[in-house]
Parts: structure tokens; C-alpha cells; sequence
């Protein structure tokens, strides 16, 4: 029984494109374009993430954006304490963001369903002051980076050298990863855990830890992004952890599609097309945006990769039962 | 000793004492059933028992081990299995998955994250066993959404015998079956209880007579008379509390 | 610290209290008896701050302008609920987030379009402008004890109303049990209009009194909205009574406890330390105090099962 997946196809297709464009795009002089590119890429693996706690695991966070900060000031102050290999810098972010995961993650699994939602994204709010008033590293300015990190003193993980080909392997390499972790005994406990906790509980799992442990590889996966975010901006500030933010990566994973495989990279390319094109004509493309998301709330189910791939699009689509605990 | 021992269990909801002083032990190899009139208590004995709801006192001891005031998935690991009396299976998962995350359960650490468990041999063999033990082989690989009512009920009582349980609390597992299910189900659990002492709520006194080997009658939360079912049926104080309410 | 200083802060603190009572209650309300996510809530916050300094321009009178923003708050309150939060409370809470979130960032802009991205101030009224001698070195404005008082004012009618009248005991009943709720025959649609409503007025009214004493900025209302979030947590959520004691100690706690928290680093770190660290520790107070609270008692200070 061959079973051509159509959207195995579409992610070939999207990643072919992607590893072609920096041949390309110089030919024709739209160097411009690989920048709005990797922007995209950055916001994906954030997404994937981010579809990993609220696709698989039924845990609505709305302060993921503190993860992606946490790991560009991680790597910035990291840099400014004289540390440039970047693989020094990956360990330190994903250290830093782990462990900050790990002890809000173990406080607000302590509750379920909106209470979740307001502690992530309270927590996520507390990142972002913290850093606003981080003066010795620009507080609300943020910090502008002189020198950025190498790889064993080469320039290949920088602008100038091949970073399009690192954030497009990285994505490449998490994209795959969640999509293993999904399909995984993890993932089907952490899956499980969200169709029924109770159930989950009497089979023998503790719903609290496989919770936590996917809350805590989500937020190391967000600091990659934020890892990369420094590197590609040379620049860092608090307004990465702004909860705005978090609000863009829920709607990029809402609009791609929930825990489906293309959901994410589609909805953060739209998001960044939308962001350009709206913004190319209207400097107040906000005013369009607000509303779309309104409708899209009213209306759209499943999402793009839902529209993409009406027939494929696996029986774990559409909106997860958060938690039907009771609140009080 | 006793596959299931619970001493002087007491719970309270409010004001509302909701389990006063019960009391019971379920030898190995034995089937236990609890009757009684709606309201009296029966579910949230087995609540207490797989640990939904914690005691306010008493102690609930399995296999010679202290689970009182351990949590719900620490006792299924210590061997205990449940079945839901409202039907619980994870209905976007397959038959044949729901039934292997319960062997995945009892098999191996599932803090694996990169292997497909969908192609582990071990446990869609030993999940497929259980669903042949069940008759249910041929269903799969459906989405268990799909189940008729009586399949959902199945499913349940194979998610809870996957994880190879030590004792099983199984909360009408009749419930909402027709005559034919329900004497399959009868003959499927006579099997099993051989192996696997249990205690059964139920409404259905066919199944109690033909599967329980001692019968305890609750009513408002308290056990009015036990025994084997049939010095119970010819209890007074249990025919006037039990029997007067049970006329469906 | 100065016993002035201490008791000016625990003024401001008690301000900032009664601000965010008047935030949070409607946010506890519309959850509890909804079930509706509403992170618009903050922006509504906004929009009454901007409303009455529009109306004030418009007609020169700050208490013309006070009843004209609250009318129009609520006509707001009321529109977003009929064509927006109506269709989604039977949906998830990621479709309210989503829905709520538009709102946001298109009240936001569209605040920025019409008065511009700076900051806009207003004086108060000039009957409450002065300021009075507390002690011989204490001047406390007028306007600030107002708030005060119309802060607490609007805490006992509020609590009045859900523990004494009809609709108070339909609040209390949905908040805790939505389907006795219909089952009892009330019309539960217009029961959600009324709570959105005077949800939604105060909102519009807290960031009416705050016009004047915070700057009026687009994005005014999204901080705010975040801590009440916070209020919500530690109080319990769809609780009247824990938002109010939940919003008074998170304004205490946060005003004093910024300056206390300096001046004891001080006393025992050098002052380049404490500088450097201080305010970063300062920011993060209120999120700690809700990271112990959520140790202690997960499901809040009082919890609304059985009370308002």
C-alpha cells in the first residue's frame, strides 16, 4: 500500500525552493528577498515550536516570544563577555531558556486550560521588563552588537558569510525533529494527554511531566530562533519578548494549520508576505491585519495547510480541546 | 493478602458525606461487585480507588502496597486498570493506538521522542493481542471515533486489560449495551476473572449473579450488607434500600 | 524611607489598586460567567482614556466628557459583543485569543492614525485639582484621592449587585455552574450582553480617571491588561472579591514594594550593584509574588466557587 503523502510533497517542494533561492534570487537582484526570506525561516522555527506545545500538546502559551529572546540575549551577553564560538553560545541560550521553561512551565502546569494561557503569558511579560531594565546591555534601546559570533573564527555563521544556509538547515533540522518527536511514544502520550487527560492519567502516564518536558524542548527550540534572530540582526532588544510577538506566532500557527507538517512554515511565510505587501501599500496595513485575524477566527478552520491539502490533512487537524477542567 | 483491601474510607464533598466508613477486600482471583441505587456513592468510590479523587480518610491498599495517597498514573502503574462508566477512548486516535499507548504504558520508558511509535512491533503485536482476546481484531485500524457504542465500550475494557493490570475496577461496564453485548461482555469478563480479580459496579444483577463471587450493597454512601449474591439478595435491609429504587 | 514618602507610596499603591480592581472585574466577570477569553479588554482601557480626552476637547467640560466616554464606552462594549465575542463563546479559547487579538492590534493603530503616536495629557477638572495638607510635609492631590474613592465606590456597588440582586445571583450561578443557568429559562444571551457590558464600561472607566494621571498612548491598555491578568490569577478567577483584595495587594505590593526593594538592596550591596540589579528585581515583583501564589494556592486567593 504506497500512500504518496501530498504534504511530504509540499514541504519538498518549499524546501527546494528555499535552498535555490540564494542562487537565484542575486541573478535577477533581488538580494532583498533572502533577507525577508531568512526572517521567515526565524519566525518558522518558532512557530514549529510553538505548534509542538498548542498542535501536540494542547497547551495554549502566549508568551513564547520570551523563549526567542531569552536565547538572543543569552548569545548577546554571552558575546559581550568576550565567548564568539556560536556553538558555545547555542549551549548557553539553550541552558538559559531551559531552565527558565522549566520553572514557569512547572508553575503554570500546575493549572490547566486559561489559567495556562494568562501565566505564560504573564511570565512572558516579566521577561520583557526584566530586560527593559537590563542597563548595562541597552535596557530599552537594546544593544547593538559590534562583533558576531563564528564558527571555530569563521564567518560562515554570519551575514556576510553563509547564515541563509545555517537558518535554512537549522529549520530543516527542527522541522524534521518535531515532525519525529510527533510520531514518537513522546508525542502520542503528549497527543493523548491532549484528547484526555483523565484517560492519559488512568493509563499510567503523568500527563504533568510529558507537559513539561515539551513545554521545556519548545522553548529551547524558540531560543535556536532567537540565537539566530542576534546573528541575522546584529542587534537585540526587549522588544523580541514584547507579548505582541507571542500573539504573531499564535497566529502564524493558527493561520498555517494546527499540528499539521507544513503548518507553521506556511503561516510564517504568510505572515511575513502579508506584513510586506500590506505595508507596501499602506504604512497602516495594521488596520487591515486586526480585522483579517477577526475573520479568521470567525471562519477559517484548519488553516491554510488545511486549504493547501483539503484531502491530506491529518485526522489531528483543526483546534485542540485546550482543557475542559474546571477553572475554579 | 488481598488483591484489593480499602479500611474505613471516608469522603466528604462540603458538608456532604459522600463515603462513610467503607470498608472491603477482594481476594486474589475474585470478583467483587458494588450495587446500589444512583447517587449512593459508587462512583466516587472508584474514583477514590484509581485516585480521580483523593480520601479524606481510610486507606486503600493494592497488592499489599499503601496507594492512598499516591497519584492516579503512579496506581496504574502499580497495577491498577479502570474502566470509565461514560465512555473514555481517545477518539482521534485509531482503535489499534489507543490500545498500544496503554501497552506503552507498561513497556519501556515512552520518554522516547524520535523512533515512530506507530512502527514499534512489540507493541501493536501485544496491543492487536489484546484486541483479538476482545474480538475487535478486525477494527483496528479504525478512528475510534467511529465505534459503535458497543465498541466504544469494548475499546475501553482493552485499553484497561493492555496494560496488563493487577486488579480492575470496571465502573457498568454494561452500561447502554444491548442483550447480545451484554452476554458477550459477560462471558469475556467470566474469562478474565480468573486471572484478574476486579470489582464491578452494576446495574445489570444477570451479570452480578453470573460473575461476582461477593456482592456489597451501597446505599447513601454507606455499605448496608455483603456477602455472597445470594444472602444479599435475600437481605432485608438491602432489598428495602436497593430493590424499592430499582425499577429500571 | 521617609514616613512621608511611605505613606505617599502607600497612596499611590492604593490608587493603582483601585485602577486595577476596576480592569480586572470586568475581565474576572466576563470569563467566569462566559467563559470568554478577553484580551481586548485592556484596549477598552484605551479607548475610554482617549474618549474622554476627545470629548473634552469637543466640549470643554470634564464631567461632560466623563458621561459622554462612559455612554460611549459602553455603546463600544456592546457593538464588539454583538459582532465579534457573540459568535465565539462557544469556541475555543485559541479562536478568542485570535479574535481578541485583531481587535487589538486594530484599536491600536487606529488610535495612532487619529491622534497620532505621541503622548497626550489631560488636566483634571479644576474643582478637584488642588491638593490636600495630610501632614505638615504631606500634600496628596485631590484628584488621586477621587480615584480613590470612586475606585472603592464602584467595588461595593459592584459586590452589592452580584451578592443582593437577581442578576447578581445569575452571575454567581454562571460563573460557577453555566448550565443551571439555562436551564432556569433565563435568557442567557442578554445576561451576556449586560455582564460584557458593564464589563466593558469599566474598563472604559478606569481609563477614564487614569487619563488624567498616566499619559494617554496607543498601546496604554496592553501592560495593564497584563496585569490584570495577574490580579485574576492570584484572586481567583471569576471572583469579585479576590480581584478586589488580589488587585489591592498587587498595587501595594508593586508601588512599595519597588522602593523598598532598592533601598534594601542598598543597605547591603554596593550601590553600583544595586543600581545595576534593582530595578530589574523591581520589575519582576509582581510576577514573583504570583509564582508563590501559584505555589501555595494554584486556583487562587478566593476562588469563585461558592462566593462572588
Amino acid at each position: 500500500m504506497i500512500r504518496v503523502d501530498r504534504s511530504f510533497l509540499l514541504m519538498a517542494l518549499i524546501f527546494a525552493l528555499l535552498f535555490a533561492a540564494p542562487f537565484v534570487l542575486p541573478l535577477i537582484g533581488q538580494t532583498y528577498i533572502l533577507s525577508l526570506l531568512i526572517k521567515a525561516m526565524l519566525l518558522a522555527i518558532a512557530a514549529i515550536s510553538l505548534d509542538l506545545l498548542i498542535g501536540q500538546g494542547g497547551m495554549i502559551s502566549l508568551g513564547h516570544a520570551a523563549f526567542v529572546a531569552i536565547g538572543a540575549y543569552a548569545a548577546a551577553i554571552g558575546l559581550e563577555s568576550g565567548i564568539e564560538n556560536i556553538l558555545v553560545l547555542l549551549l548557553l541560550a539553550l541552558l538559559v531558556s531551559g531552565l527558565f521553561a522549566l520553572i514557569t512551565g512547572a508553575l503554570a502546569l500546575r493549572t490547566s486550560g486559561v489559567y495556562f494561557l494568562m501565566i505564560t503569558l504573564a511570565f512572558g511579560q516579566m521577561i520583557y521588563f526584566t530586560l527593559t531594565s537590563l542597563a548595562p546591555y541597552g535596557g530599552d534601546d537594546g544593544l547593538t552588537l559590534w562583533s558576531m559570533a563564528t564558527f571555530f573564527g569563521s564567518d560562515v555563521v554570519q551575514s556576510g558569510g553563509q547564515l541563509y544556509l545555517v537558518v535554512l538547515l537549522t529549520l530543516l533540522l527542527v522541522w524534521w525533529g518535531v515532525h519525529r518527536l510527533g510520531n514518537s511514544r513522546f508525542g502520542r502520550v503528549l497527543r493523548a494527554a491532549r484528547d484526555n487527560p483523565e484517560r492519559t492519567e488512568i493509563i499510567g502516564f503523568s500527563v504533568f511531566r510529558y507537559r513539561l518536558t515539551a513545554y521545556v524542548i519548545a522553548g529551547m527550540i524558540a531560543a535556536v530562533s532567537g540565537l539566530l534572530t542576534m546573528q541575522h540582526a546584529e542587534f537585540v532588544s526587549p522588544s523580541l519578548a514584547a507579548w505582541q510577538r507571542s500573539g504573531d506566532l499564535l497566529v502564524v500557527v493558527v493561520l498555517g494549520g494546527l499540528g499539521t507538517r507544513s503548518g507553521a512554515l506556511l503561516g510564517a511565510f504568510f505572515l511575513v508576505i502579508v506584513e510586506e505587501v500590506l505595508g507596501s501599500f499602506i504604512h497602516e496595513w495594521r488596520l487591515i491585519y486586526g480585522p483579517l485575524l477577526v475573520l479568521l477566527a470567525l471562519h477559517a478552520k484548519g488553516g491554510l495547510s488545511h486549504l493547501l491539502l483539503p484531502v491530506a490533512a491529518p485526522a489531528r487537524t483543526g483546534m485542540p480541546r485546550t482543557s475542559e477542567d474546571n477553572a475554579s | 493478602m488481598n488483591a484489593l483491601e480499602i479500611r474505613n474510607l471516608n469522603k466528604y464533598f462540603g458538608a456532604l458525606h459522600v463515603s462513610r466508613n467503607i470498608s472491603l477486600s477482594v481476594p486474589e482471583g475474585q470478583c467483587h461487585a458494588l450495587i446500589g441505587p444512583n447517587g449512593a456513592g459508587k462512583t466516587t468510590l472508584i474514583h477514590q480507588i484509581s485516585g480521580v479523587l483523593h480520601a479524606d480518610a481510610g486507606e486503600i491498599v493494592l497488592a499489599g502496597q499503601d496507594i492512598t495517597t499516591r497519584k492516579t498514573w503512579q496506581r496504574a502503574q502499580a497495577g491498577l486498570g479502570r474502566t470509565f462508566q461514560l465512555t473514555s477512548v481517545l477518539p482521534s486516535f485509531s482503535v489499534l493506538e489507543n490500545v498500544a499507548l496503554a501497552v506503552q504504558a507498561r513497556s519501556g520508558s515512552s520518554f522516547r521522542f524520535f523512533r515512530p511509535a506507530a512502527r514499534e512491533k512489540d507493541l501493536n503485536e501485544a496491543a492487536m493481542e489484546t484486541l483479538e482476546r476482545l474480538n475487535m481484531a478486525d477494527r483496528a485500524h479504525v478512528p475510534a471515533d467511529d465505534l459503535s457504542h458497543g465498541e466504544r465500550r469494548l475499546l475501553e475494557l482493552a485499553i484497561a486489560l493492555a496494560g496488563a493490570p493487577g486488579f480492575l475496577l470496571l465502573d457498568e461496564p454494561m452500561a447502554g449495551l444491548g442483550r447480545v453485548e451484554s452476554a458477550m461482555l459477560i462471558d469475556i469478563l467470566a474469562d478474565l476473572r480468573r486471572t484478574i480479580p476486579m470489582l464491578l459496579v452494576e446495574h445489570d444483577m444477570d451479570a452480578i449473579f453470573q460473575l461476582a463471587d461477593t456482592v456489597s450493597v451501597l446505599v447513601d454512601g454507606q455499605i448496608v450488607a455483603q456477602g455472597a449474591p445470594e444472602d444479599v439478595r435475600n437481605d432485608p435491609a438491602a432489598r428495602a434500600a436497593y430493590l424499592g429504587d430499582s425499577g429500571q | 524611607m521617609s514616613l512621608t514618602l511611605l505613606l505617599i507610596q502607600c497612596l499611590n499603591g492604593l490608587q493603582y489598586g483601585t485602577l486595577l480592581f476596576l480592569i480586572a472585574a470586568g475581565l474576572t466577570l466576563v470569563f467566569g460567567v462566559m467563559g470568554f477569553i478577553n484580551l481586548a479588554h485592556g484596549v477598552q482601557y484605551m479607548v475610554g482614556a482617549y474618549l474622554v480626552f476627545a470629548f473634552h476637547q469637543l466640549t470643554g467640560s470634564f464631567a461632560a466628557a466623563v458621561v459622554l466616554s462612559l455612554a460611549a464606552a459602553l455603546l463600544l462594549g456592546l457593538l464588539l459583543e454583538y459582532f465579534v465575542f457573540r459568535h465565539l463563546y462557544g469556541r475555543d479559547h485559541l479562536s478568542q485569543v485570535l479574535a481578541t487579538f485583531g481587535i487589538i492590534i486594530f484599536l491600536n493603530e487606529l488610535a495612532k492614525v487619529i491622534f497620532g503616536p505621541g503622548t497626550l495629557t489631560i488636566e483634571p477638572p479644576e474643582f478637584l485639582a488642588g491638593s490636600i495638607q495630610l501632614t505638615e510635609q504631606l500634600r496628596y492631590p485631590v484628584y488621586r484621592f477621587v480615584t480613590i474613592l470612586a475606585g472603592l465606590a464602584v467595588a461595593v456597588i459592584l459586590y452589592l449587585t452580584v451578592t443582593r440582586t437577581r442578576v447578581g445571583m445569575l452571575i454567581r450561578a454562571g460563573a460557577t455552574t453555566p448550565e443551571m443557568v439555562s436551564a432556569l429559562g433565563v435568557n442567557v444571551q442578554k445576561l451576556f450582553m449586560i455582564v460584557f457590558g458593564v464589563g466593558a464600561m469599566l474598563a472604559g472607566f478606569a481609563g477614564v480617571i487614569a487619563a488624567p494621571i498616566f499619559a494617554i498612548e496607543p498601546g496604554m491598555g496592553d501592560n495593564i491588561l497584563i496585569i490584570a491578568f495577574v490580579v485574576i490569577i492570584i484572586g481567583g478567577i471569576g471572583s469579585i472579591r479576590g480581584a478586589f483584595l488580589a488587585a489591592l495587594i498587587v498595587g501595594l505590593f508593586d508601588t512599595l514594594g519597588r522602593t523598598l526593594l532598592i533601598e534594601g538592596l542598598e543597605l547591603v550591596f554596593p550601590p553600583s550593584f544595586s543600581n545595576q540589579v534593582g530595578p530589574a528585581l523591581a520589575s519582576m515583583l509582581i510576577y514573583i509574588l504570583m509564582a508563590a501564589i501559584l505555589v501555595v494556592r494554584p486556583q487562587g486567593l478566593l476562588p469563585a466557587k461558592g462566593a462572588a
